[in-house]
């Protein structure tokens, strides 16, 4: 399915080329025009009728990943995380680095090497890693890797049944939400905007925006699903969004409180029409949402996400029921849109 | 087959301690290029024999014994949980931090491809990212409801981390379970370059079964082939940046020869000395204590066996991204089969005289 090659293309904070090509080539027979911003967000517009409310719809393109800052001498390509990334997941994994996906691997130091007071007792931090991109030289590092090159994990998705295990479905499965919701018509106009830089502080959000200048908008995301065993000694997140429970829609999270009337439509068409949704239960992250809702004079904001586990690592896992409920509620809620009181 | 391919064809097979069966029919597979003879015995090895040019029979036929070890280490189920995740083990010595955020396959009934849970930093409580993960927290998720997760997986199934067989740039290869199925691989190689070569003794190469565990694989075998003298082809901690130099061994400079009391030293000085003289680089791993390969085993089988060992230079050990370059190998196929092909009675009743 086409959410595989979303989830398999590489599009880091800043550098979204290979991912928006990818939806820019499934988007553009089903929509009035196509374009681009200076940051990079691309824009879809499908006319609909001028009289009725503009609705943005957004979506991120990029994804966490890694970043080089330095060769060293010895071969070692270091790094800093871009998003927001446990370190804990990071060694020991396979990536991609630079525009031509050259592979290489974030190693560990053996375990019969790692002192008693090393061994399960201390997190590495993300600074002590280095990629090895198979050198024993800056000279032969630097055939493959130069600094500033761009680093995805080198996760190939995999489908089977109802399930969907790839990296970046934060946003990718927002994405693929709004790659199929623009296949479909509506009574008004309607402006997708797969935005960039999400993970770095909602910054293409912000002037996508105010270029849209929308009367409401939505923001399709992965959301965090918690719905799995916790430590006891940690914070119980369980569930924050659970898999097979349909579409989570925000009430509140760190950057927004939903409009109450958006959220209303959301529940009372997937009640109506008996999708299943949820609410997301954490107060926690932020979404393109957040910076929508403060632009210009201020636009009725909600977000609408599919729940993913194990989001921000190398690889997640999601129900694609889930993806088709987000998709069939978010098209009926658009198709009411008229009877939001404004 | 080309080296690259035998080696990428080994490391794609499970193995893992106990339950060598898939990988010991790839390494028979392989072996049998360039063998008399190959079977599996019962505790699982690998035996394949390549007879000498010698004319005695039976007892009194010379036998030189290659030990390299075919399993891995691993995880295994012990519970599955309500909401269908698992809970694991290691089989070997297992690193839990580099566990996080991989991808598995859960060998059950049918194969689940699994992701062994990260919690989302979203979801963490302020300092929880500092806690280091151990085996108890851990869980894979495979997606699927209990009901649905216990129609092929149950106490005992074991689990396989996915790790791709990558060629890196400037000849280094990136795969899981190169401890040691390079040190099978280069088993094989070593048994292709004897048919260019003439040698007397006869060869036992055997994939050992068990390394990682209790050494059983090594122990029977040694037993029961009784030969006069045995070399085990392991792998050792390559040099990479962090590592201390003292205890590391850089990659492409060739094989490491093991010297200490685990290794008799005419044999450690008879590969230094045929490395010399046939101008393969080699580097020199002294350790006190008789561990971490099978020849710790074979060493004191019956009434004593001479060992040798020959390592390959592995960065990243025990991990999923194990790193080497072929280089190495051939070098230690190279060494190991002049070594061979020079085995004579004399050198064996040195081996007594002290």
């Amino acid at each position: 399915m086409f959410l595989e090659k979303l989830s398999n293309a590489s599009g880091i904070s800043g550098f979204e080329d290979e991912a928006r090509q990818v939806i820019k080539d499934e988007i553009t027979p089903h929509v009035d025009s196509v374009s681009t911003d200076s940051m990079g967000n691309l824009f879809a517009i499908k006319k609909g009728n001028s009289d009725k409310p503009k609705v943005m719809l957004a979506a991120h393109i990029d994804e966490v990943g890694l970043f080089v800052d330095f060769i060293e001498a010895n071969g070692a390509v270091r790094f800093q995380k871009v998003g927001g990334i446990d370190n804990r997941v990071l060694l020991s994994k396979r990536v991609y680095v630079g525009k031509d996906k050259k592979p290489g691997v974030i190693g560990a130091k053996p375990i019969h090497l790692q002192k008693p007071e090393e061994r399960g007792n201390k997190v590495m931090a993300s600074d002590d890693m280095f990629i090895d991109v198979g050198a024993s030289s800056k000279e032969e590092a630097e055939k493959v890797a130069k600094i500033g090159d761009p680093v995805v994990f080198a996760t190939k998705c995999v489908q089977s049944d109802n399930i969907l295990r790839g990296k970046a479905f934060d946003d990718r499965a927002g994405c693929g939400v709004l790659v199929e919701l623009l296949k479909k018509d509506y009574p008004m106009p309607i402006h997708a905007v797969f935005t960039v830089q999400e993970e770095l502080g909602l910054r293409g959000a912000r002037i996508a925006a105010y270029a849209v200048n929308p009367d409401y908008a939505f923001a399709l995301e992965g959301t965090p699903a918690g719905d799995v065993p916790a430590r006891p000694e940690t914070r119980d997140v369980s569930p924050s969004t659970a898999l097979g429970e349909g579409p989570a829609i925000t009430i509140m999270d760190r950057s927004v409180i939903s409009d109450k009337r958006l959220v209303k439509l959301l529940v009372d068409t997937a009640k109506q029409l008996s999708i299943p949704y949820q609410f997301k239960r954490t107060v926690a992250g932020g979404t393109d949402s957040g910076a929508i809702h403060l632009t210009r004079e201020g636009v009725p904001s909600v977000t609408v996400a599919v729940p993913v586990r194990h989001i921000h690592s190398p690889v997640g896992i999601m129900n694609i029921s889930d993806f088709h409920n987000t998709v069939e509620l978010m098209y009926r809620a658009l198709c009411r849109m008229t009877e939001v009181e404004t | 087959m080309e080296l690259k391919e035998i080696l990428k064809d080994l490391t794609t097979a499970p193995g893992i301690s106990g339950y060598e069966t898939q990988a010991a029919e790839v390494a028979k597979k392989h072996l049998n290029a360039y063998s008399d003879e190959v079977r599996i015995d019962k505790i699982g090895n690998v035996v394949a024999i390549k007879r000498g040019g010698q004319s005695g029979e039976g007892d009194e036929r010379r036998r030189i014994l290659l030990a390299a070890h075919l399993d891995e280490i691993g995880l295994m189920v012990t519970k599955v949980e309500d909401g269908g995740f698992l809970r694991i083990t290691a089989i070997g010595g297992v690193d839990s931090s580099i566990l996080p955020g991989q991808e598995v396959t859960v060998l059950g009934k049918s194969v689940l491809r699994g992701v062994i849970g990260a919690k989302p930093p979203h979801l963490q409580a302020p300092d929880e990212a500092n806690k280091p993960v151990n085996m108890d927290d851990l869980y894979i998720d495979v997606g699927l409801a209990k009901e649905e997760v216990e129609k092929s997986v149950e106490v005992g199934t074991l689990i396989r981390i996915e790790s791709e067989f990558l060629e890196l740039s400037n000849g280094y290869i990136a795969a899981q379970v190169l401890d040691d199925r390079s040190g099978v691989a280069a088993m094989v190689e070593t048994m292709r370059r004897l048919t260019l070569r003439k040698h007397t003794w006869d060869v036992y190469a055997i994939a050992t079964a068990q390394e990682e565990f209790s050494g059983s694989g090594a122990r029977g075998a040694a037993f029961g082939i009784q030969p006069q003298i045995a070399i085990a082809i392991d792998v050792t901690f390559g040099a990479a940046p962090g590592l201390p130099e003292r205890q590391t061994f850089p990659l492409n400079k060739g094989p490491v020869i093991g010297i200490g009391p685990n290794f008799h030293p005419k044999i450690s000085q008879k590969l230094r000395d045929l490395a010399k003289e046939h101008e393969i680089p080699c580097q020199l791993e002294p350790s006190p204590h008789p561990g971490g390969t099978d020849a710790v085993n074979i060493q004191i089988s019956r009434a004593g066996i001479p060992c040798g060992l020959l390592s390959i230079p592995l960065r990243n050990m025990h991990t999923t991204v194990e790193m080497l370059k072929l280089e190495d190998i051939k070098r230690l196929a190279e060494l190991l089969s002049i070594f061979i092909s020079e085995l004579d009675t004399q050198f064996e009743e040195s081996l007594k005289c002290f």
